[in-house]
C-alpha cells in the first residue's frame, strides 16, 4: 500500500471509528448497511458519465440522508420501514446500472490506484468528520438523553440531526473505495460495537472504536495485498475477530 | 402575582386528531402545577409544546429570562452504553457555558456522590438515574423545572425522597415546577394547582377544589378511591 493510500485509509477508520459510536448508541446500526447500499447506483451513474465513482456515490448518499432526515422528521417506525424498501430498491436500480468488474469493486472495494482527486476528497471528508464528532460531542450526548432536553439546553435538534446523518454518509463514502457498498456499514458499526462493550467512560469509547478501526484497516488492507485478496473482507473479518475476542473480556 | 407562564388557546393534533385543544392556563412564579391525566391524554405533548419541541396552534408565553429544566419520563436512550454520569453532566454544563464548579454544585445539589458520577449509567439503580436526570436539569440555573413522571420506575422510599428532594429544591432555589404525575397523593400534598386533561375539557385549580371523585372518575372512567387529607396524617 503507497503512503498514500496508507494515510487516507488512516483517516476513514478514525472517522468510521468515531461516527460509529454515536451511530451505535443512537440505535442506527441497522440503518448504516441500508443508507450505504444507496451508493451504488451513484457509483453507476458516475462511472456513465465517466466521473470518478466516488463523486457519483458521495452525491447519492448525501441525498439519501437527506431521505432520511426528512422521513425521521415524521414517525420513528415508519422510517425504518421505508428505509427498508427505498435502500434496497436502491441496490437493485444499481446493480443494473453498474455491470461486470465495476460492480464487484463497487460492493467489495476496490485496490485500484488513488486518483489526487479522490485523495484529496477523502482526506478533506475525513477531517471534515472528525471535527464534526469533536466539536458537536457535547451537544451529540446531550441530545441522546432526549430532544427536548436538547431543546433547552438550545441545541437546533432538527439540524443537528441533519449534520449527523451527512456525516454519517460521507463516511460510508469515504470508506467504499476499501470496503464497498456491502461491508462499509460494518466497518462503522462493529469497532463502535466493540468499544461499547469494553470501554468505561465516553472518550475511552471513542478512543478505542477509532483504535480498532485502524487496526482492522491497516492489517485487513495488508492482508489483502499479501493474500493477492481484496481488502474489504479481511478488514471486516479483523474487525469482527476483534468484537469476537472482546466478548470474552467484556465486563456484563 | 407574578406570572411565568402563559398558555392560550394551545392545541396541538396530529393530522385531524386533537392530542391538546384549546388549553388555557397560567402559572405564578415560585407554584407547582401538577398535570394528571390518564394516558394519552397529551401530558408529555404538553410539556414538548411549552418547550418547542413539538409545532402546534396557539400561544406559549414564558415571561422573559426563564431558564427551563426538562426532565424527560421516557428516554430514547439505550442504558447499556459505556457513558457515565459525569459524561453527560460534563457535556451538559459545557453547553451552558458552566464550570466544573457548577457541575460539583448541581451534583451535591441532588445527592449523587462523586464515585457514582462516575460510573457508567447501565450500572446506576433507578433512583440514581432520576436523580442523575434531575441534576441534568439544574445544570444552566434553572428557574423552572419540569418533570415528567420523575418518580417513575423508582422504588417507593427512592419515590419520597425524590419528591422530598424536588420540593426542598423549589423552596430554595424560587423554582417554579410543572410536574406531570399519577400519584394524586404526591398532587395534593405538593401541587398549588392542577391542571387535569382528559378527552372531554381540560379543568384548572387547586387541589382541594378540583379533585373531586366525580371529576376523577370521569377522568380515569372509573373510580379512584382518595382521601384529601392523606398527606396530614403522616
Amino acid at each position: 500500500m503507497t503512503a498514500d493510500a496508507l494515510a487516507l485509509a488512516v483517516a476513514m477508520a478514525v472517522a468510521s471509528g468515531l461516527i460509529g459510536c454515536f451511530a451505535v448508541m443512537r440505535r442506527m446500526s441497522l440503518a448504516a448497511d441500508p443508507l450505504s447500499h444507496v451508493a451504488l447506483p451513484g457509483v453507476g451513474i458516475a462511472l456513465a458519465l465517466r466521473i470518478h465513482p466516488i463523486f457519483g456515490a458521495a452525491a447519492l448518499l448525501f441525498f439519501g440522508a437527506l431521505l432520511v432526515w426528512a422521513l425521521e422528521q415524521r414517525t420513528r417506525a415508519a422510517t425504518e420501514t421505508m428505509i427498508g424498501i427505498v435502500f434496497s430498491a436502491a441496490l437493485a436500480v444499481g446493480s443494473l446500472t453498474t455491470s461486470g468488474e465495476d460492480l464487484i469493486e463497487a460492493l467489495f472495494g476496490t485496490s485500484g490506484a488513488l486518483s489526487r482527486s479522490e485523495l484529496i476528497f477523502g482526506l478533506a471528508g475525513a477531517l471534515a468528520v472528525i471535527v464534526f464528532i469533536v466539536t458537536q460531542r457535547d451537544s451529540l450526548i446531550v441530545m441522546l438523553v432526549s430532544p427536548e432536553v436538547a431543546r433547552t439546553a438550545g441545541i437546533n435538534v432538527s439540524r443537528l440531526n441533519l449534520l449527523f446523518l451527512e456525516a454519517f454518509a460521507l463516511t460510508i463514502a469515504l470508506g467504499l473505495r476499501f470496503l464497498g457498498v456491502l461491508l462499509m456499514g460494518a466497518l462503522i458499526i462493529v469497532p463502535a460495537a466493540t468499544a461499547k462493550g469494553l470501554a468505561r467512560n465516553l472518550t475511552g469509547m471513542l478512543y478505542m472504536a477509532a483504535g480498532i478501526a485502524v487496526l482492522a484497516t491497516v492489517v485487513g488492507t495488508w492482508a489483502g495485498a499479501w493474500l493477492h485478496r481484496p481488502g474489504g473482507p479481511l478488514i471486516v473479518m479483523t474487525a469482527t475477530g476483534v468484537f469476537l475476542l472482546s466478548l470474552a473480556r467484556a465486563p456484563s | 402575582m407574578d406570572t411565568i407562564l402563559e398558555v392560550r388557546h394551545l392545541s396541538v393534533r396530529f393530522g385531524r386528531r386533537y392530542v391538546l385543544r384549546d388549553l388555557s392556563f397560567d402559572v405564578e412564579r415560585g407554584t407547582s402545577l401538577a398535570i394528571l391525566g390518564p394516558n394519552g391524554a397529551g401530558k408529555t405533548m404538553l410539556f414538548r409544546s411549552l418547550v418547542g419541541a413539538t409545532p402546534f396552534d396557539g400561544t406559549v408565553r414564558w415571561a422573559a429570562g426563564t431558564r427551563i429544566g426538562y426532565v424527560p419520563q421516557k428516554l430514547d436512550l439505550e442504558r447499556d452504553i459505556p457513558i457515565t454520569g459525569l459524561d453527560f453532566l460534563t457535556a451538559r454544563t459545557a453547553l451552558a457555558r458552566g464550570t466544573r464548579t457548577d457541575l460539583s454544585r448541581v451534583l451535591a445539589l441532588v445527592g449523587i456522590p462523586p464515585d457514582v458520577a462516575n460510573q457508567p449509567i447501565s450500572v446506576l439503580s433507578g433512583g440514581q438515574f432520576q436523580r442523575l436526570l434531575l441534576a441534568f436539569a439544574l445544570v444552566g440555573d434553572p428557574n423552572a423545572l419540569l418533570l415528567d413522571e420523575p418518580t417513575a420506575g423508582v422504588d417507593e422510599p427512592g419515590q419520597e425522597q425524590l419528591n422530598e428532594l424536588v420540593s426542598i429544591l423549589q423552596r430554595d432555589h424560587a423554582l417554579t415546577v410543572l410536574f406531570i404525575s399519577h400519584e394524586l397523593t404526591v398532587v395534593s400534598r405538593y401541587a398549588t394547582n392542577v391542571l387535569c386533561l382528559s378527552r372531554g375539557a381540560a379543568c384548572f385549580g387547586p387541589p382541594r377544589t378540583v379533585l373531586t371523585p366525580d371529576l376523577l372518575r370521569d377522568m380515569y372512567r372509573t373510580d379512584v378511591h382518595y382521601v384529601h387529607d392523606h398527606a396530614d396524617d403522616r
